[in-house]
């Protein structure tokens, strides 16, 4: 109980901001009297999901590639595996679930996001021994491995079917192949997706500031150094990595149950390129850097496809990243945060 | 790596080798086997650039595979203008030529341009504006040329398919129940020549040797004399020529470019080679990539999309076990 109130006393504000956001949206998307249409159209609320969703993955991987300092390439991955496996279960259970729809949605997400931290700190224990460099090639790789697998899940369906494990082939060819899952049900609404996208931040702020933090800071900033003062270096990497991988898969769940189809297209190198260019251009190593950054990005963008410049989108990121590393490597808001993302005793 | 464990991998391969002869029968082996030598000779090419690049400067270059995508484009045009003109027959060496020098024209001036002024800033930066330019090549010769302004409308390469001209005619050795192509065996040999050509680039002339000296120690080459910037430009020429090279193979080869972003899995695929043999080890990237090339051929002869999973775990496993690569040797770091 104390623990709650501490939580409550801690980010106040932010909880009245959240309330004050939900009851707006709530007005904003009930349909006007006059006209019948809601003043949020459905593209514009679709467009802001999706760049809260953005949100959620930039912060996630800012905690690995800015507060730890090791630079993951492989975030899409995550993502990948928390979308397959929350939509999975959806797809399974959900029919059969009635009125606790919303209930098997949250659960979905939460198993999701657990299976991706469990594989993030499988895989993040051999590799985050590794310096700079590799880990970006080994994260990279491991989500190509993730993406393939995916591809031939198939294959995998008919080989178990063959030796005689039906029922597990059977669960294994709801993931489609190369065809992907169609027919999620929607979930992902703009509030659902807002609370959601809260909590991770309220969680990751509150992590940067305790001492797990500060041990996180220190690492990226000298590792030999926080090694001598005595922080388990791998411990605390392995945990930022799992941790971060775990948002990421959350937000994947999301991202499944808002665009109701996922094949293993979505989950490209490119993905996790997108991603890091929100976490360089809003700075590395401010969670409100990468907000503004992912919002202010992902709106620019979906819109320049309505100016029929689709295919310039990458090269103006490619630019943009190149133009941001060489003028300002320390992005938009340098290591700095909002006033009130910073707890009371820290300002 | 210490004995007995050097015995169990052995044993691990020879045991996949044995499996893999039972199943698909000693033919089958030695034909994939050829065909593994001849993807494997443009992966230790594509791999040498990257393993020069970063023995000198520690960067990887992740523009590599977009450089090779380069140059098989300029070959290609260079090829198809030299068809047009009757002069099919010669047109293979002047297009290769030609692509090295332009893509080693573009590799240098990506270096002066994106990776120069970042040279004393944190290396995480200069990674990612490797990776910054990489998507831009890919993105912007991907676009169409109607929707590109004036004087980029006659360079942009488009995102269709463009077969490449047929520079040698094809004909197909059998030998012993194994047929071998002369387009592959032609790979394998010119990529052998230019290894050799490399190898005494770097041991024998004096702009290797002052390769070798900025790698080995950047500061202490500059206090001795050496034009440090010139040589790094150098290295980043040769690198990216030889990438040009392997894409006019590959491209001769596969007969056709799929569109601008054919680069990024053989660049991927020869990045890893380079890791396995040991990154900034000239021998070790050789051996990585024919050792690549072998494993994934038999990998994709099983399953296709095995090839790619392949290259990735064998990466992954490689770098718990011996993290220095299989030439490379382990360094310690200092304070």
């Amino acid at each position: 109980m104390n623990y709650f109130i501490t939580l409550i006393k801690r980010n106040w504000l932010f909880f009245i901001i959240m309330t004050a956001v939900l009851i707006f949206m709530n007005i904003l998307q009930t349909p006007q009297k006059s006209t019948g249409e809601p003043i949020l159209s459905e593209f514009i609320s679709h467009i802001i999901t999706i760049a809260l969703i953005n949100v959620l993955m930039a912060v996630s991987l800012n905690l690995v590639n800015g507060f730890t300092g090791q630079l993951s390439l492989g975030h899409g991955g995550f993502m990948c595996i928390g979308a397959y496996s929350a939509s999975m279960i959806t797809k399974i259970i959900l029919p059969a679930s009635g009125n606790a729809g919303w209930l098997v949605f949250i659960l979905a997400l939460i198993i999701g996001g657990i299976t991706s931290g469990l594989i993030g700190y499988l895989i993040g224990l051999p590799t985050l021994r590794l310096k700079g460099d590799y880990l970006a090639i080994v994260t990279l790789g491991f989500s190509e491995v993730i993406r393939s697998i995916m591809v031939i899940s198939d294959d995998i369906a008919n080989v178990l079917n063959s030796i005689g494990l039906v029922s597990i082939s059977n669960v294994i060819k709801e993931i489609g192949g190369p065809r992907g899952i169609t027919g999620i049900d929607e979930r992902s609404i703009l509030p659902v997706v807002l609370i959601i996208v809260a909590i991770g931040i309220i969680m990751m702020r509150n992590l940067i500031y305790s001492s797990f933090g500060r041990a996180f800071q220190s690492i990226s900033e000298d590792e030999i150094a926080s090694e001598t003062m005595g922080i388990n270096t791998t411990k605390y990497k392995t945990m930022a990595f799992s941790i971060s991988a775990f948002w990421a898969g959350v937000g994947g769940g999301l991202l499944a149950h808002k665009l109701l189809f996922i094949s293993p297209n979505n989950f490209t190198f490119l993905k996790s390129i997108e991603y890091l260019i929100y976490v360089y251009a809003g700075g590395i190593g401010s969670i409100s850097g990468s907000i503004l950054s992912a919002m202010g990005l992902t709106c620019v963008l979906e819109f320049t496809r309505t100016l029929n410049l689709d295919e310039w989108r990458f090269v103006f990121y490619a630019l943009l990243l190149i133009v941001l590393m060489l003028k300002k490597p320390a992005g938009l808001m340098g290591n700095k945060e909002f006033r009130f993302m910073i707890p009371r005793e820290y300002r | 790596m210490k004995k007995n464990e050097k015995m169990v991998w052995l044993a691990i391969g020879v045991s996949f080798t044995i499996l893999y002869i039972l199943k698909y029968g000693f033919q089958g082996f030695l034909q994939q086997l050829v065909n593994g030598l001849q993807l494997g000779s443009l992966y230790a090419l594509i791999a040498l650039g990257y393993t020069m690049v970063y023995g000198i400067i520690k960067l990887i270059n992740f523009a590599h595979g977009d450089l090779f995508m380069f140059g098989a484009y300029i070959s290609a045009f260079v090829g198809a203008y030299l068809a047009g003109r009757g002069l099919i027959g010669l047109a293979f060496i002047p297009a290769m030529l030609l692509s090295m020098i332009v893509t080693a024209v573009l590799g240098m001036s990506i270096e002066k341009v994106a990776y120069k002024p970042l040279r004393n800033k944190p290396r995480l930066s200069v990674l990612i504006t490797a990776l910054g330019v990489s998507l831009f090549l890919e993105n912007f010769f991907a676009l169409p040329a109607e929707k590109v302004f004036f004087p980029f409308n006659k360079i942009v390469f488009g995102p269709n398919m463009l077969s490449f001209p047929k520079l040698i005619d094809d004909r197909i050795f059998n030998f012993a129940g194994i047929s071998i192509s002369m387009v592959k065996s032609i790979d394998f040999f010119v990529a052998i020549l230019l290894m050799i050509i490399l190898e005494l680039i770097v041991k024998k002339t004096r702009i290797g040797k002052a390769m070798r000296a900025v790698s080995f120690n950047r500061e202490a080459a500059y206090l001795m004399g050496i034009d440090v910037n010139f040589i790094i430009m150098v290295t980043f020429g040769i690198g990216t020529s030889l990438a040009s090279a392997a894409g006019t193979l590959y491209a001769l080869t596969f007969c056709c470019l799929d569109n601008p972003f054919m680069g990024i899995w053989p660049g991927m695929k020869a990045f890893i080679a380079a890791v396995l043999g040991g990154i900034g080890n000239i021998p070790g990237a050789m051996l990585g990539g024919f050792l690549m090339g072998i494993i994934e051929t038999y990998a994709s002869s099983i399953n296709p999309q095995l090839g790619d999973v392949s290259a990735f775990s064998l990466l992954i496993i490689v770098l718990i076990f011996k993290p220095a690569g299989l030439m490379g040797k382990f360094e310690i770091e200092k304070v």
